[in-house]
């Protein structure tokens, strides 16, 4: 019973203590250079490169003049940095017939993004509170449908829907393609928002219930200031994909409306005069940027928020 | 003119095929602490649910003051509950969440001032009131979903199991202050839980339920002394009645039952009806009341097989007619295994149970 009381005496920890035998005290140590570690280490070394090196030949071809690109050194770093692709790429690479550059594109699809984005996180939080928290009736066939309608493809749909939106007076408009990008991000959104919303207490709904509070009350009082993560994680998974989105900007919209990746493929794939690599690969650091500084920025929330959201499904 | 608080008239509650709850009546008295018991999936927390109107109930009635409220939202019905997660909401402080309902309700400010700092006091949470929810420890935390029931001034309190996700010293802690809360206010209280202590310490009367059925609904002590049936008999109590299957033998003009060819004499036994020869029964006596090594009129040998000291009791498990029984005697008086005793049972609190009924008789 000795020593069990000298466990609780700080001086032990201190000084040398006679108690102790000699061999094996305290932590196990572990060697750095251990197998383990080798093949850990070293896998994520190798990913990391894999994904990483594309992106260095961008950034460095971006910065070289076209004559230095010729020498075909695609690795080596520039001798003389040039921001000029940068510039030209941003404001006066022609795309068909118009020559202002990706600036065009890129306010397309800051009108695009941001209404799409708000509008639909706006409906599938709503739609996954009602569907976790007021079992309606007829609430599992409405999710049923929903996510069925996350499995069929867009191919099948681009056809009717552009005729619905013909009908509408809206094929061609920007308005147009936000309902499209609206609709589509609904079905995960929903699914999103159901499972985190039913992995919040359900007592606390109760409480806010015995409360007083209604059905607005209580999502935007209660639930909604504990959802910071999940909005996060909708956000990015709309953003990044509106934003990356070609096929319905390519097909739901006008020239005058295409959103940067298509102008981006027009810009890469026009097939006058010299093939600038060093705009195009500057064009396409730009288009990509916009998703890169939001994974950046909310990366954080967003691995809490998909953690979050997968505990209960 | 009844002075029933909440009365429940034949409520039914069924899930598509599941029936949880059947034409279930009870009627809870004004300013009764009446507690709802039984082991998990018995229908209890339903049934309590149904009551605060967070369940729609697929058939009956509830009334609370007299006033039908089966469809009525719980906001209306004049309840406070609290739960067993607290459901405190998280990003309020305890003030927020104190007075979350009454801003809801647009009660006055100077009127739901003055509510907070009267349930502050009562619970004594004053010093907490602008902290959050995640600052405070389990038994504060649910200290203030006490107080959340509170501010709101109604006349029926509902509590969810409020102290099961408590440790055991702060558990009898809250125990303690919910019965002086309950003594203070007078309010009506329905208490769920599925701990027999809480419910024989704090009760007026206790409604012990399985699956959706109320067993028995009396005081305390009459639940412990004399259950209605073998269900309550067996859940009530720690550790469990000692249970002895046999039949009613008539031996010499005394009534007796017989336990693999061990008699116990029936003559204290207060029995509800005649004792038939030849009926099978369920002899049942607490671990307190068998006597050791005492006189009495009927001596069985017993052999210690196990001893458990528990501080103030002392608990042994004996071998006798042909199954293991246990005995509680005072902490003070020990015997080593293998002690060979003499019981003596006290008939006189006893219960007995048709075999085939499982009703006590």
């Amino acid at each position: 019973m000795a020593e069990v009381v000298s466990l609780n005496n700080p001086s032990v920890k201190t000084g040398l203590s006679t108690k102790l035998a000699a061999g094996p005290r305290g932590k196990k140590p572990r060697p750095m250079f251990s197998p383990r570690n080798i093949m850990v280490y070293g896998a994520l070394i190798f990913a990391a490169a894999y994904y990483l090196l594309p992106l260095y030949v961008m950034v460095v071809t971006s910065l070289k003049g076209m004559p230095e690109i010729r020498l075909g050194n695609i690795f080596s770093p520039p001798l003389e940095i040039t921001f000029e692709p940068w510039v030209k790429a941003w404001s006066s690479a022609c795309t068909g017939l118009n020559c202002d550059g990706l600036s065009r594109g890129f306010w397309n699809s800051v009108r695009i993004t941001i209404p799409s984005t708000v509008v639909s996180i706006a409906i599938a939080s709503i739609n996954g509170y009602a569907l976790a928290n007021w079992r309606f009736k007829g609430a599992d066939l409405f999710f049923t449908i929903l996510i069925v309608g996350a499995f069929i493809p867009y191919q099948v749909m681009i056809y009717p829907i552009v005729i619905v939106l013909r009908e509408m007076g809206l094929y061609g408009s920007l308005t147009g393609l936000i309902i499209v990008h609206t609709i589509f991000g609904m079905p995960i959104l929903t699914l999103l928002f159901r499972n985190y919303f039913t992995s919040l207490p359900e007592e606390l709904f109760k409480a806010a219930r015995v409360d007083g509070a209604g059905f607005w009350t209580i999502y935007f009082k209660i639930m909604l200031p504990m959802s910071l993560p999940i909005f996060v994680v909708a956000m990015i998974l709309q953003v990044t994909g509106i934003w990356n989105d070609f096929l319905f900007g390519v097909v739901f919209t006008r020239p005058e409306y295409y959103p940067m990746t298509v102008q981006l493929n027009n810009i890469v794939n026009s097939v006058q005069g010299v093939k600038e690599y060093n705009v195009n690969m500057a064009a396409t650091i730009l288009t990509g940027a916009v998703p890169l500084i939001v994974y950046f920025v909310s990366g954080r929330l967003f691995v809490r928020g998909i953690a979050a959201g997968a505990v209960k499904g | 003119m009844n002075s029933n608080s909440v009365s429940v008239r034949d409520l039914s509650l069924s899930f598509g095929a599941v029936t949880v709850l059947e034409t279930l009546n009870l009627d809870v008295k004004d300013g009764e602490f009446l507690v709802l018991l039984g082991s998990s999936g018995c229908g209890k927390s339903t049934l309590l649910n149904c009551i605060a109107g967070l369940l729609d109930v697929s058939d009956g009635q509830i009334f609370i003051k007299d006033k039908n409220v089966t469809w009525e939202e719980p906001k209306d019905r004049g309840i406070g509950m609290v739960f067993q997660s607290y459901a405190l909401y998280p990003q309020m402080t305890v003030e927020g969440n104190l007075s979350f309902g009454l801003k809801v309700a647009k009660l006055p400010q100077v009127e739901i001032d003055k509510r907070v700092a009267r349930a502050a006091e009562i619970l004594q949470i004053q010093p907490l009131l602008k902290r959050k929810p995640s600052e405070l420890s389990g038994g504060q935390r649910q200290r203030v979903a006490i107080g959340r029931a509170l501010v709101r001034d109604v006349d029926v309190f509902l509590f969810d199991e409020p102290l099961s996700n408590l440790d055991a010293k702060l558990r009898s802690e809250l125990r303690v202050e919910i019965k002086r809360l309950h003594q203070s206010l007078k309010n009506t209280m329905i208490y769920v839980t599925h701990d027999q202590i809480e419910a024989l310490t704090l009760a007026d009367r206790i409604a012990v339920m399985k699956s959706g059925v109320i067993q028995q609904l009396a005081d305390p002590m009459t639940i412990y002394n004399m259950p209605e049936n073998l269900f309550v008999a067996g859940f009530i109590g720690s550790p469990s009645m000692n249970f002895f299957r046999g039949e009613i033998k008539d031996k010499g003009g005394r009534k007796v039952i017989d336990v693999n060819g061990v008699d116990f004499a029936m003559d204290a036994y207060p029995a509800r009806g005649p004792l038939e020869a030849g009926r099978k029964v369920v002899l049942g006596v607490r671990p307190e009341h068998v006597k050791v090594d005492e006189p009495g009129d009927e001596i069985h040998d017993a052999i210690v097989d196990i001893e458990e000291p528990m501080g103030a009791d002392n608990l042994l498990w004996l071998k006798l007619a042909g199954q293991t029984i246990s005995v509680r005697i005072a902490g003070s008086r020990r015997y080593a295994p293998g002690t060979a005793l003499k019981l003596s049972f006290d008939m006189s609190m006893a219960s007995v149970f048709d075999a085939g009924t499982e009703n006590r008789v």
